[in-house]
């Protein structure tokens, strides 16, 4: 199983399924954070943007996810003040630019981005910029990979993990896997060979009946990860339970801001949320646990499409209905 | 979302921000989470930060193992 969506997207791009002997089965993960989201955050999300002293800044995958009702795209449309930003930085400036309003940010990110949202905290804590607030929905993977594995739904082999979560996190936190279960791991960079070496080196494992948490992609990943992101994620955030769209409440996977730097967390802000509806029939869920493909989904390709998409995994190009769509 | 992409360390600021050229491009990044970094190292951007030093030794000897496949 490849976990991280930028995983899915490379190997449907260089179709690196067609180039593997049949007894290797590709099965995308749960690892696409916009995917994983659930309904009511963006609800909540939404019910802000409705507040006229609000500005929502969000990165640009999550503008078409689908609520119970409405998008990010659609109040936009309807006048909230909704902006795209490519950096938490650029969401700072937003917030130094206006002080009359309340700026906050959707803190949505695996481990590769929330070091990138810690900072921002850090900063505006820094520069006292007390009009800037995250709303945070935060996730780590290792946990999602244990209750994938515990549910016991699907037969994984091998795990290719994610090249730039582990960036951060380094290696270290995937040998419980191979301890524990039994499963070889090897952290995978992004181009078509580092793909086809990570498939080599898992089934080389599998082959000498190992179990071991190697790394393919060694010019970015080191054992220890980032130690001075991970430092400023555990100096803001804390661990907390997690929802994850399709999967339910994963165990301390969920990252929230400490009560140190409250005053920036958006959570105090008491909207009234909508009743949460999940699009009937929308299989996403199973799709993220890899129990299906998107094609066994009744409104594949259908009724959910890129244009119109009814569930997250159609909505971000890193989505597993998204890559068959355009690729298969 | 993780997606990151490769680049150089131009120049470096007071304010732990650099200029970091990709491919002839040249984009400002923050330097906090790799305050290490020099000018001439490659690093890898997300969303507008430095997360990471490229190991060039490295980066090196897989291109060349590669080179020797495509070959």
């Amino acid at each position: 199983m490849e976990v991280c969506g930028t995983h899915t997207v490379a190997i449907f791009r260089n179709g690196i399924k067609k180039m593997l002997p049949a007894n290797i089965n590709l099965i995308s993960g749960p690892g696409c954070p916009v995917c994983v989201t659930p309904i009511r955050y963006i609800d909540e999300i939404i019910a802000l943007s409705r507040e006229s002293d609000f500005i929502i800044t969000t990165f640009g995958d999550m503008i078409k996810v689908p609520g119970s009702t409405s998008t990010l795209e659609k109040e936009k449309a309807n006048g909230s003040d909704i902006r795209v930003v490519y950096s938490t930085l650029n969401a700072l400036e937003v917030a130094r630019n206006n002080s009359s309003k309340k700026i906050v940010f959707m803190g949505v990110g695996f481990e590769t981005t929330t070091p990138t949202i810690a900072s921002s905290i850090l900063k505006a804590d820094e520069e006292k910029i007390n009009n800037f607030f995250v709303l945070s929905v935060g996730k780590v993977i290792p946990p999602a990979m244990r209750a994938l594995l515990e549910s016991g739904e699907i037969n994984i082999n091998g795990f290719i993990c994610p090249g730039h979560v582990s960036a951060i996190i380094g290696s270290r936190l995937y040998n419980f896997i191979a301890a524990q279960y039994s499963i070889p791991c090897v952290v995978s960079g992004f181009e078509p060979l580092d793909i086809l070496q990570t498939v080599f080196m898992l089934a080389k494992q599998i082959e000498e009946g190992r179990a071991e948490v190697e790394i393919q992609y060694k010019r970015i990943v080191k054992p220890e990860g980032n130690k001075i992101a991970l430092e400023k994620v555990s100096r803001v955030f804390k661990i907390v339970d997690s929802e994850w769209r399709g999967i339910g409440n994963i165990p301390l996977s969920g990252l929230e801001i400490k009560d140190k730097y409250a005053q920036f967390n958006a959570r105090k802000f008491k909207v009234e949320i909508e009743e949460t509806k999940e699009f009937t029939g929308c299989r996403c869920g199973e799709v993220l646990r890899g129990v299906i493909i998107p094609s066994e989904c009744s409104l594949f390709k259908k009724i959910c499409t890129p244009e119109d998409p009814k569930g997250a995994c159609m909505v971000s190009t890193e989505g597993t209905c998204a890559a068959y769509y355009k690729y298969n | 979302m993780c997606l990151a992409i490769p680049g150089k360390v131009k120049k470096i600021f007071n304010d732990r921000t650099a200029e970091i050229e990709i491919g002839g491009i040249v984009k400002n990044a923050s330097l906090d989470l790799i305050p290490q970094v020099v000018v001439g190292d490659y690093v890898l951007l997300h969303a507008g930060f430095a997360i990471q030093v490229i190991d060039q030794k490295e980066a090196l000897e897989i291109f060349r193992a590669w080179e020797g496949i495509i070959d």
